[in-house]
């Protein structure tokens, strides 16, 4: 895939389909330490950027970022809304105005994705939360940026294949953050719910950039 | 799942549909984004007093909505804290000179959500300050947990913070008295049965037929453990003394006894909590001296109660009494 307007906002399409595809697992996740609207919350989020770019697809790769960032800041509630809305918002600032990215703006846009969200949410590693799957993310990306040869779609794979990891180590943790939080050590032995859904983002991003 | 819906993706809008068919002369609805809104909004030279939260909770908070309470309230989706943009159309639709407070209740999705909306509202040259309730005693206070949940409360503060703002005070004086409100405001919930979200379908989470959650949050989310069902004085005791101990309230401490049905449990059991909380507050030489009882804040159908104590002054039962006419709240005017 190109990483241009139209590239992106394919990628940003099959993001939505998966995340329609996995509704009803992120609502179990969220039942078992949460109060169980995660996958409804998204998936409510990404039909609306679907509707948004059928109707016209913004000219640049920041752009359509940035439409993602507001339809799920309007769209989506709770904490999912403001913290994604917040990661695609930095992101597409971060990538600046080239009509196609390449692996440093990508890795540029992940990286501010997660300054942002650990601004608003406040999370640190180890809190249970989307943060353990977004920090290995960035780390396995900027490494794979300084490979040889390393493009888009390697960085990305590289990138979702460490937020998967991320977000099964969630599974012992005691969450710290949001609503799980409350159920203290009753929340061990649960994968995170926000961990997973960003896993699930970012292997779509990947396998849409192969 | 039996519920009196049509589509789970519709209930928030078609249940605003009803109330506002139901209360044409206190309150009007928007739509997209959803608010519920005063019907005579803007009151000039009033400080709007705004409100919100997921939905499943009525008659919080739109049912608040009216003269000496709310100017508004923003229904998210169930259980789902609203977006900023609908905050923000509720500040446009009822904030004028005289500014604005959001009573926000400390969930992370409420939290991020209206502070988002502030600061949209900053932007456009609004006083807009916001206030966040979090009188769970149940949860732990600590950098371990998001903090304490703003739970029952809420309906105590958004009342007294109503009736200041009705009497005209400043938005200075309407903020720093719901913070007074929140200094000395505890609760706790407990759960019999779960409720079920329309979009899940299911029950929130799993009670054996002996077993309750004590200190439950509003959307059904755990908070201190998991007990056997036990008599009503011997609960009821339970939860006095978890509220009591906390502030804690004392010999001599005039209150307000907030008794609340999470939705499913009848009056009767309710009334007879309630007479228990009073004797046992009177053994402790707590004077109650103000009194609320129903279901006033509420997780969907979930069978269960909560019990709040507000200390209260002389200033603070005056603006208690004060006039207050709302779709669930109504009295001297």
């Amino acid at each position: 895939m190109s990483c241009t307007a139209n590239g992106v906002a394919d990628a940003v399409r099959a993001a939505a389909a998966v995340l329609a595809e996995h509704r009803a697992e992120l609502i179990e996740l969220d039942r078992a330490i949460g109060d169980g609207d995660h996958g409804e919350n998204m998936n409510r989020g990404f039909t609306a950027i679907l509707s948004a770019l059928d109707s016209a697809v913004p000219d640049s790769p920041s752009a359509v970022l940035k439409l993602v960032a507001t339809t799920l800041i309007a769209k989506v509630g709770g904490a999912a809304g403001p913290l994604y809305g917040t990661a695609f918002l930095r992101a597409s600032t971060a990538v600046g105005g080239a009509s196609e990215l390449d692996s440093d703006a990508v890795v540029a846009g992940l990286r501010a994705a997660l300054e942002g969200v650990q601004a608003r949410g406040k999370a640190v590693e180890g809190d249970k939360t989307m943060v353990d799957a977004l920090i290995p993310a960035v780390a396995a990306a900027e490494q794979a940026a300084g490979t040889e040869g390393a493009d888009v779609a390697a960085v990305l794979t590289a990138a979702a294949d460490a937020a998967g990891k991320g977000a099964e180590s969630t599974v012992d943790l005691v969450a710290r953050k949001g609503r799980a939080s409350y159920l203290g050590q009753r929340s061990a032995g649960h994968l995170d719910p926000g961990a997973r859904s960003t896993a699930l983002l970012l292997g779509a991003l990947a396998r849409a950039a192969r | 799942m039996k519920k009196i819906i049509n589509d789970p993706a519709d209930v928030v809008s078609e249940s605003l549909r009803g109330l506002a068919a139901a209360h044409p002369d206190l309150l009007r609805v928007q739509y997209e984004p959803d608010l519920v809104v005063r019907a005579d909004a803007p009151v000039a030279g009033k400080v709007a007093v705004i409100s919100g939260g997921g939905s499943g909770h009525e008659p919080l908070h739109g049912g608040f909505v009216g003269p000496g309470m709310l100017d508004a309230a923003v229904p998210g989706a169930v259980f789902t804290s609203p977006t900023p943009d609908a905050v923000q159309a509720a500040v446009t639709a009822t904030t004028g000179d005289a500014g604005a407070l959001l009573v926000v209740k400390n969930y992370t999705g409420d939290v991020l959500n209206f502070e988002t909306a502030a600061e949209l509202a900053a932007a456009d040259g609004l006083d807009v300050r916001s206030v966040v309730i979090d009188d769970d005693v149940a949860v732990a206070d600590s950098t371990f947990t998001a903090g304490r949940r703003g739970v029952g409360g809420t309906v105590l503060l958004e009342k007294i913070t109503g009736a200041a703002a009705a009497r005209g005070d400043s938005l200075d004086a309407v903020e720093a008295l719901a913070r007074k409100v929140i200094g000395q405001i505890r609760s706790i919930g407990v759960a019999l049965t779960a409720p079920t979200v329309p979009h899940v379908g299911e029950p929130s989470f799993e009670l054996a037929d002996d077993e309750i959650e004590f200190g439950i949050g509003i959307h059904g989310e755990p908070g201190r453990e998991r007990i056997k069902l036990e008599p009503a004085d011997a609960l009821v005791g339970r939860m006095v003394a978890a509220v009591v101990e906390d502030l804690p309230f004392g010999d001599g401490d005039r209150v307000l006894l907030f008794t609340n049905s999470m939705g499913a449990t009848p009056l009767l059991e309710l009334y007879l909590a309630h007479g228990i909380a009073e004797r046992l507050l009177a053994e402790r030489g707590i004077t109650v001296e103000r009194r609320l009882v129903g279901p006033y804040i509420t997780s969907l159908e979930m069978q269960g109660m909560s019990l709040t104590l507000l200390k209260v002054d002389d200033e603070l039962t005056e603006l208690w009494d004060a006039p207050v006419h709302t779709a669930a709240l109504r009295w001297r005017a």
